[in-house]
C-alpha cells in the first residue's frame, strides 16, 4: 500500500509518464502472451525476432531517459552516454562470456575464445568474479558510476560547462573506443564478446528466455521512469532545473551546484549501463563501435526529436527513431543519413520542443487527445 | 738521342696497346666456348684487363645480350627488334645492321656466372671515371661483399678521391679486416665501424658477439669483443638520437596536419563561436575536390594539387556559406543546438559523398615532385610530403593571419566578433560578416582536405577522423587565438609522436585525450586564453 502511494505521489499531475508506463505494463504481459502462447499460424502470433527487436527499443529508451535526466534537467549535453551505455554491455558481455565455460570454439574449461586464440596463458584479474551473476549484476551499475563519478569530480569541480563539457564528454568516448578496440585491453578487440550461450542457465535462444528479457527491459525501463521523475520532482531535481536555467545565481544562493550535478550524472551513467546490460543478451553482441561518438550523439537526437525536459517524450523519441531507422535500414539503406541529419536540422529549428511540445501545441489550438500520439508505440 | 727514346716509347706505347687490344681479340674468342667454366676463367681474365670496354662487353653478356655470328665469328652485341636482331660489334660499337635469330648465337650464361659477372662488373666500376658509378658500385660491393675483391678494394681505396666513395670503400675494407689476423688491424677496423649508423654494420658487429651452442663466445679474444661492444654502444646511442630528431620530425609533421586541420574551426569556433560539427565534412569536400580535379584532368597530374587548393577554397567555402545562411543564422547564442544542426548537415554530407563518388575509398595520386624522400645519413630519413606539408600548414596560417589583421574585411570580422552592436552601428553589415567568415573557416577547412587528400585515405570518414582531434586542438590552444592553435597543434603533435614509442599509437592517442580532458578542467580556457571582456559568456 505505502508502495503504491509513493508511486502515485510521483507520478501526480504527470499524464504522459502515467499512460507511458501503463503502456509498458501492457506489453511486459501481452507481448510475451502473443510470441508464446499463440501458434506461429495465427495472424496475431508475434515472432521472436519482432520480441527481441521492441526489448532492444526499449533498452534505447532506457538510455534516452539516462540523458534527458541530464540533458533535460541538468543542461548538460552528454555526448559521450553511449560509453556509460557500452560499459554496461560490456559488464554483461564479460558475465555472459564467462557462462559459456567450456563450450567455447577452443573448449578452454576458464578463458573466453578470444583470449585463447591470442595466446593468453590466464584470465586477467579484472574478469575474475564475472562468474558469479550478482557481482555482475552490481558491477552493471559500479563500472558506469565510477567512471561518470571520476568524470563528474573533476569536470564540474573545475566549473567546465556547456559546449566545452559536451565536446570533452565526446574525446571521452572516443578514448575508450579506442581503448576498446585494442586486443592488448581484454575484451576481445575489434570484434567484441559475443557467441554468447545461455544466462543464469536459460538458453538465448530460446523463445521463453527472449520474452522473458523483454519483459525484464519493460520493467526496467518502468522502474528507471519512475527513479528519475522521482529525481526531478524531489527538491533536489528542482535545484537542478534551476541550475540548468542560471547556474551562477543558484552557485551564489549558497547550493553545492557540482554536488547536485555529480549526483544526477552518475544516477544517470548508472541507468545509461542498465540499459547496455539488458541490451547485450538482446542482440548478442557488444562491440567497441559501441562507444564510436556518433552512437552518443544519435541518443541526443531521440531526446531531442521526442522532447527535452519530459522524460517520457524521451522513450518515445528513441523508439520512434528506432522503429523508423530500422524500417528505413531495410526499405531504403541510402535515405537513412538523409533523414536521420534532416531531423537534426529540422527538430533544432522549428520544433526545439520536440514531439511531445508540438502535441501540446496541437493540444492547446485544437484540443487533441494527447494520449492518441502516446498510443503509437 | 733524345728523339729516338721519344719514338721508341711512343712505339712501346703503341705495341703495347695493340698487344692489349689482341688480348682482348683473342679472349673474346674464348668466350664463343659452350664450356661454362672456360667462360668463367676468360671473365676473371677479362676482369684483370684495364681497357674500358669490358664493363660494356660484360654488362651485355649479363643482360644476355653478347652473340657472335656464326658466319665469321665476330663477338656482337645483339638487340632484338620485332623479329630481327640488330648487331653492333662489341670492340668498335659499329652498327653492323640487322639479321635473323639463325645467323647468330648467344653465348649463354648460368646463374654462377652471373654472380660472378655481377662481382667483376662492380669491382671494375670501381676505377670508374664517374664518381657516382664509383660511389654505387661500392654500395653493391658493401651489401654483396666478396673476400676474393680484397686486393682490388685496397687498389680502389688508394686511388680514390671522392670522399662519398672513400667512405664506404673504408667501410668494406674495415669488414674485411674485421677478419685479419692481425689483432691491431681488427681493432682499428672496429673502431672504424663505430662511426657508421647502419643498422648493417651493428648486425655485423653482433656477430663478433655471437655464442655457440655451449654458450661458449665464438670469438675468443675478450679485448676485440670488448671493443665490439663498445663500438655497438656508440652506434645505437647515435641512432636513438637520429631517432629523436626524427620523432621531433614526425611530431611537427603530426603536428601541422593536426594545425592544418584546426585552422577552419579556430575561425568559425574560435572566433565566431559557432559548434561546427560538419567541419570535417568541409576537409572532406576539399579532399574529393582534388580527387574530382584529379579525374577530369588526368594530364595535369603535377599541377592537380596547386589547382585544387584554390577549387576546394570555393567549393567548401560556398557550401559553408549556404549552410551559414540556411541554419546556423537561426542557431546563434544557442551553441547546443548549432552542435546538434550541424552534426545533422554533417550526415546528410556523409551520405550525399556516398550517393555520389561510391562508399568506399578513392585513391587520389601522388604527383612526382611530392614524392620520395630525402635521405639524410642511414639512420636519418624524411619524406617530401611531410616538408611540404609542414611548409604549407604553416603558410596557410601566415596567410590567414595577415589577413585577418590586414585587411579591410579582417578588421570587420574582427570588429563583429568584439562588439556586433557597435559593428552594426557603425555600418558593418553583420549578417554578410557572420556568413562571409563562416565562409572563409569553411574554405580553409577545404584547403587543409586537398593536404589531407595526400596523407589518408578520401572517403565519406575523412572528416569523422579529424574532428575530435581538431576541436581539442582548439580548445587545447585556447579559442580565439590563432597563436594558441599553432602551439596547441605542434604541442600535442609532438606529445604524441615522443608517446608512442614507448605506448604504441592508439594507447598514445588515448593518453593525450585524456591528458587534454585533464587539462581543460585546470584551465578551462586553454593555453592562451583572451584577457578581459571577451572572456565572459
Amino acid at each position: 500500500m505505502l508502495q503504491k502511494g509513493i508511486i502515485r505521489s510521483i507520478l501526480e499531475h504527470d499524464k504522459g509518464g502515467k499512460i507511458l508506463i501503463t503502456l509498458l505494463l501492457v506489453a511486459a504481459v501481452i507481448v510475451p502472451v502473443l510470441n508464446l502462447l499463440l501458434p506461429e499460424t495465427s495472424p496475431f502470433h508475434l515472432s521472436a525476432y519482432n520480441v527481441t527487436l521492441w526489448g532492444k527499443y526499449l533498452c534505447y529508451g532506457l538510455l534516452a531517459l539516462a540523458v534527458d535526466l541530464v540533458w533535460g534537467y541538468l543542461g548538460i549535453l552528454s555526448l559521450g552516454h553511449g560509453a556509460f551505455f557500452a560499459l554496461g554491455g560490456y559488464v554483461m558481455g564479460m558475465h555472459l562470456m564467462r557462462e559459456i565455460g567450456s563450450r567455447g570454439v577452443y573448449g578452454h574449461p576458464l578463458l573466453p575464445d578470444f583470449m585463447v586464440f591470442l595466446n593468453w596463458g590466464e584470465l586477467p584479474w579484472f574478469w575474475y568474479g564475472f562468474d558469479n551473476f550478482f557481482f555482475t549484476f552490481f558491477m552493471i551499475f559500479v563500472v558506469p558510476g565510477i567512471l561518470a563519478f571520476i568524470f563528474g569530480w573533476f569536470a564540474f569541480r573545475s566549473r567546465v560547462t556547456g559546449v566545452y563539457l559536451s565536446i570533452i564528454t565526446q574525446a571521452m568516448t572516443y578514448a575508450l573506443m579506442l581503448a576498446f578496440f585494442r586486443n592488448e585491453m581484454g575484451f576481445g578487440g575489434n570484434n567484441g564478446l559475443t557467441d554468447f550461450k545461455d544466462i543464469l542457465g536459460f538458453s538465448l535462444q530460446e523463445d521463453t528466455t527472449r520474452s522473458a528479457l523483454f519483459a525484464l527491459s519493460a520493467i526496467a525501463l518502468i522502474v528507471g521512469y519512475l527513479i528519475c521523475r522521482y529525481i526531478t520532482q524531489s527538491r533536489a531535481g528542482r535545484v537542478a532545473t534551476a541550475i540548468r536555467d542560471a547556474e551562477s545565481r543558484v552557485r551564489f544562493l549558497g547550493y553545492r551546484v557540482e554536488h547536485f550535478k555529480l549526483f544526477i550524472f552518475v544516477v544517470s551513467a548508472c541507468l545509461a549501463g542498465l540499459a547496455g546490460a539488458l541490451y547485450v543478451p538482446q542482440v548478442g553482441i557488444i562491440n567497441p563501435s559501441e562507444f564510436s561518438p556518433i552512437n552518443s550523439i544519435e541518443i541526443v537526437v531521440w531526446v531531442a526529436i521526442g522532447g527535452r525536459g519530459t522524460l517520457y517524450g524521451a522513450v518515445l523519441g528513441a523508439i520512434l527513431v528506432n522503429y523508423f531507422k530500422t524500417w528505413l535500414t531495410t526499405a531504403a539503406p541510402e535515405i537513412w543519413l538523409y533523414f536521420l541529419g534532416a531531423i537534426f536540422v529540422g527538430v533544432t529549428l522549428y520544433f526545439p520542443k520536440g514531439l511531445v511540445g508540438l502535441l501540446h501545441k496541437m493540444k492547446k489550438n485544437q484540443k487533441v487527445n494527447i494520449a492518441k500520439g502516446e498510443a503509437k508505440p | 738521342m733524345c728523339r729516338t727514346i721519344f719514338s721508341l716509347l711512343v712505339g712501346l706505347l703503341i705495341f703495347s696497346t695493340a698487344a692489349h687490344a689482341d688480348e682482348l681479340d683473342t679472349l673474346l674468342q674464348e668466350l664463343h666456348s659452350k664450356s661454362f667454366s672456360i667462360k668463367a676463367n676468360v671473365v676473371d681474365k677479362l676482369g684483370e684487363l684495364d681497357d674500358p670496354q669490358v664493363i660494356n662487353i660484360l654488362q651485355h653478356m649479363l643482360e644476355g645480350e653478347l652473340y657472335y655470328t656464326k658466319k665469321d665469328n665476330v663477338t656482337v652485341f645483339a638487340i632484338k627488334e620485332k623479329s630481327l636482331y640488330s648487331l653492333f660489334n662489341a670492340r668498335t660499337q659499329e652498327p653492323m645492321g640487322q639479321v635473323k635469330k639463325r645467323e647468330i648465337k648467344k653465348i649463354s650464361v648460368n646463374n654462377s656466372l652471373r654472380r660472378q659477372l655481377r662481382a667483376t662488373i662492380a669491382n671494375l666500376s670501381l676505377f670508374n671515371k664517374d664518381p657516382q658509378k664509383r660511389l654505387q658500385a661500392a654500395e653493391e660491393l658493401l651489401k654483396n661483399f666478396d673476400p676474393e675483391q680484397e686486393e682490388n678494394i685496397r687498389k680502389a681505396l688508394e686511388k680514390e678521391t671522392n670522399s662519398d666513395v672513400r667512405d664506404v670503400l673504408q667501410s668494406i675494407k674495415a669488414t674485411i679486416d674485421l677478419n685479419s689476423n692481425e689483432k691491431s688491424t681488427r681493432l682499428a677496423a672496429i673502431e672504424y665501424l663505430g662511426e657508421s649508423l647502419s643498422q648493417e654494420t651493428i648486425n655485423q658487429l653482433n656477430g663478433l658477439m655471437a655464442k655457440d651452442s655451449n654458450g661458449e663466445f665464438l670469438e675468443k679474444d675478450k679485448e676485440i669483443r670488448q671493443a665490439a661492444e663498445k663500438a655497438i654502444a656508440r652506434i645505437e646511442s647515435k641512432r636513438v638520437w637520429y631517432g629523436q630528431v626524427e620523432n621531433l620530425f614526425f611530431g611537427i609533421s603530426l603536428g601541422s596536419v593536426l594545425l592544418l586541420a584546426a585552422i577552419g574551426l579556430a575561425i568559425t569556433f574560435g572566433v565566431m563561436g559557432v559548434i561546427n560539427m560538419a567541419h570535417g565534412e568541409m576537409m572532406m569536400l576539399g579532399a574529393y575536390t582534388t580527387y574530382v580535379i584529379q579525374q577530369a584532368f588526368p594530364g595535369l597530374l603535377e599541377v592537380s594539387l596547386i589547382i585544387a587548393i584554390p577549387a576546394a577554397f570555393i567549393i567548401a567555402g560556398l557550401f559553408g556559406i549556404a549552410i551559414e545562411r540556411t541554419v546556423i543564422r537561426h542557431l546563434y547564442g544557442r551553441p547546443l543546438e548549432t552542435l546538434l544542426a550541424t552534426f545533422g548537415i554533417s550526415l546528410i554530407l556523409q551520405q550525399l559523398v556516398r550517393s555520389v563518388f561510391s562508399p568506399l575509398n578513392r585513391a587520389v595520386s601522388t604527383p612526382e615532385w611530392m614524392s620520395g624522400s630525402w635521405q639524410i645519413n642511414d639512420a636519418l630519413s624524411i619524406t617530401y610530403s611531410r616538408v611540404y606539408i609542414v611548409i604549407f600548414s604553416l603558410l596557410v596560417l601566415a596567410g590567414l593571419m595577415l589577413f585577418m589583421k590586414r585587411t579591410f574585411f579582417g578588421l570587420q570580422m574582427r570588429a563583429v566578433t568584439q562588439n556586433r552592436p557597435m559593428a552594426s552601428s557603425m555600418g558593418i553589415n553583420t549578417g554578410w560578416v557572420d556568413a562571409m567568415t563562416f565562409g572563409l573557416g569553411s574554405g580553409i577547412a577545404g584547403i587543409a582536405g586537398v593536404a589531407l587528400s595526400q596523407l589518408t585515405n578520401v572517403g565519406p570518414n575523412l572528416g569523422q577522423a579529424y574532428i575530435v582531434d581538431s576541436f581539442m586542438v582548439v580548445v587545447f590552444g585556447g579559442v580565439g587565438n590563432l597563436w594558441g592553435t599553432l602551439v596547441g597543434a605542434m604541442s600535442l603533435g609532438i606529445i604524441n609522436k615522443f608517446m608512442e614509442p614507448f605506448t604504441g599509437s592508439v594507447l598514445a592517442k588515448i593518453l593525450v585525450l585524456i591528458f587534454i580532458i585533464l587539462f581543460i578542467q585546470k584551465r578551462p580556457r586553454g593555453l592562451f586564453a583572451l584577457k578581459g571582456r571577451s572572456v565572459e559568456d
